[in-house]
């Protein structure tokens, strides 16, 4: 299934242990993340590359990842990419399990 | 000899000639004489009372380069020490060293005086927010010297902390320096921290906004050490002084600390008649009181006192005679505040009385249990409660080494993660609490007890505790969050941590 982004894509709360993901069409070819996270130092690099691995487990590219942390855990990182994903290739209501 | 903070404190640091490492609790005893405030006299006739905090900077003989302190007993509403401070950058002082017993969130304006020149070092119990996050970004070229509440006691009366002028808040005092924490606007309950202060200040400035008829009695600040009053307009936000009622914790997770924590005092063997405690502020601190109540009730047991830091759980158990006696040098509720009024056996004391530990003896040293908090603990046992995980200022040393060290049974009672940030860890940022004077670590997910405390060991086993060791402990916190990464440093020292009785227990570099 090819997963092409139409609308920006949001998913996630502000709430401390949450993680709140924007995914929106990229200009330029590959993945951008701007992450703002309350455990940036300890955790920073752990988020993106979580954010990372569930983006191309759905093959997903050319995005641009807003994402601002409140301390998730990683398990709650990926549910949320993978929900925000959905919504923005309008799949939330015809969503594909085999690929999440 | 190796001790649990070996390695954390550098050969030189400045500010310091030689540097005296921590080795173990109560190797460090005392030398000397006290020291002593200068000599004075008021003759009869003689006013004490003045205009206005620039009439008191100008009579108490302020220059550069002197030493002044405050109190915390009026916590997040202090309106005081902002004032002065204000008043005394306005006036053009430079190199000011301020010795406060703590500083709060709302001092964090104090960074324009740093940033300025006019505050040049900082002796205190912890500091907080944006003051805190400037010192740990390295702005301050000495390093704040962070000491315990009993420690400041005993650095004040050893000399080490030399008080030129202390500017004490009260919420009343008569026209000779009368003063109490009772006050038509504002409560405050004990000024135990502020009386050590008044005792060996060269000059006392009282600032009130409730001046009374003579005599203002009973007084925890007494006329003869007192130099100078002034009135102003509000001392302090009545809100911020003293929270309103304080709301039991729903949170399952700290109720379940606190039931575990309960179970431990209960089977520890220090629980029986006459028995004593101490707990903190905060939700599972306060929860454990509850908990301990039912024990109390249905096993007959009473609590010849409990000390603190008083709230109001603690005052409910002595108007209901569990406790007979509450000893106290901070008042943290409005309910507290109203029953060491009402209550002849909620007894003020200072903070010498209650953990200074080079004197003939604190009450802390009767101390049979305490509940403490953490930041962080690791798996010596080690306990931080000053740095956050990301290696920033944000906390405050207070009672915390002197009550675990001092007591008979310490229990830290903390979650095993917060958010993302495990509490649990191989190895604490900060070191304010050395691991072998914590007995017992009580979390959500088990408890674990000393090693050096084979005794506990024995009383705790097969009584139903889910015991289990730090090392489990911390391999759990990693496996939900992660590893966290190491939080990097420069070399600067931003802060020296002293231990209680004046030795160096760790430092606190400036984050990069």
């Amino acid at each position: 299934m090819k997963m092409k982004i139409v609308k920006t894509g949001m998913s996630g709360t502000m709430e401390s242990s949450d993680i709140n993901i924007v995914i929106e069409k990229g200009h330029e070819a590959g993945i951008k993340i701007h992450l703002q996270s309350s455990v940036e130092k300890q955790f920073g690099a752990q988020i993106k590359s979580v954010i990372l691995e569930t983006l191309g487990e759905m093959k997903v590219n050319d995005v641009v990842v807003r994402a601002v942390d409140r301390g998730a855990l990683d398990c709650t990182i990926r549910a949320r990419v993978q929900s925000a994903v959905m919504r923005a290739v309008k799949k939330e209501n015809d969503m594909d399990w085999g690929i999440l | 000899m190796t001790n649990s903070v070996e390695g954390r404190i550098p050969d030189s640091i400045k500010g310091y000639e030689e540097i005296r490492n921590y080795l173990e609790p109560f190797e460090k005893g005392p030398t000397g004489r006290k020291a002593g405030p200068l000599l004075k006299q008021v003759k009869p006739g003689e006013n004490k009372v003045l205009e206005n905090i620039e009439e008191a900077i100008i009579k108490s003989g302020l220059k550069d380069g002197m030493t002044i302190s405050f109190h915390h007993h009026f916590r997040n509403g202090d309106y005081v020490t902002n004032m002065v401070m204000n008043k005394i950058a306005e006036m053009g002082f430079k190199n000011i060293s301020i010795a406060p017993s703590s500083l709060t969130t709302v001092h964090e304006v104090l960074l324009t005086h740093v940033e300025s020149g006019v505050i040049t070092n900082i002796y205190t119990s912890g500091v907080r927010g944006k003051l805190a996050e400037a010192i740990s970004n390295g702005i301050m070229e000495n390093p704040v010297v962070i000491r315990s509440h009993g420690g400041r006691g005993r650095a004040i009366e050893a000399g080490e902390i030399k008080i030129d002028i202390a500017f004490l808040g009260v919420p009343s005092s008569d026209e000779y320096g009368n003063a109490s924490g009772r006050g038509s606007k504002t409560i405050c309950g004990s000024l135990g921290y502020a009386r050590v202060d008044a005792e060996y200040a060269d000059t006392v400035v009282l600032v009130t906004d409730d001046l009374v008829a003579y005599p203002n009695f009973p007084a925890s600040i007494s006329q003869t050490k007192v130099d100078y009053v002034v009135k102003v307009d509000s001392i302090g936000d009545v809100k911020g002084i003293a929270s309103g009622a304080t709301r039991y914790t729903k949170n399952p997770k700290e109720l379940l600390i606190a039931q575990n924590a309960c179970k431990v005092i209960v089977n520890s063997g220090y629980f029986k008649n006459g028995f004593s405690f101490q707990t903190g502020s905060g939700g599972s601190s306060l929860a454990v009181t509850r908990f301990l109540k039912e024990e109390m009730k249905s096993k007959g047991v009473k609590a010849a006192f409990a000390l603190g830091g008083i709230t109001k759980p603690m005052v409910e158990l002595h108007e209901e005679g569990f406790i007979d006696n509450l000893f106290d040098t901070q008042t943290f509720d409005i309910d507290s505040c109203q029953s060491i009024i009402r209550n002849p056996n909620h007894h003020e004391i200072d903070a010498c009385m209650y953990a200074n530990p080079h004197n003939k003896g604190c009450i802390a040293n009767k101390l049979d249990v305490v509940i403490l908090s953490a930041l962080e603990i690791d798996t010596d046992f080690n306990v931080n409660v000053i740095t956050g995980s990301d290696g920033v200022i944000r906390g405050a040393s207070g009672g915390h080494s002197d009550t675990a060290a001092a007591s008979s049974l310490s229990i830290i009672v903390a979650p095993l993660v917060r958010g993302r940030i495990p509490t649990v860890v191989d190895r604490v940022n900060t070191v304010i609490t050395p691991g072998e004077t914590v007995d017992v670590l009580v979390t959500e997910r088990g408890i674990a007890i000393n090693p050096r405390r084979t005794d506990l060991i024995e009383r705790l086993k097969d009584k139903g505790l889910p015991i289990t060791t730090v090392e489990e402990l911390s391999n759990m916190a990693k496996d939900i969050v992660g590893k966290p990464k190491t939080i990097q440093y420069t070399d600067k020292i931003v802060a020296v941590v002293e231990y209680r009785d004046g030795s160096i227990i760790d430092v606190i570099r400036q984050v990069k």
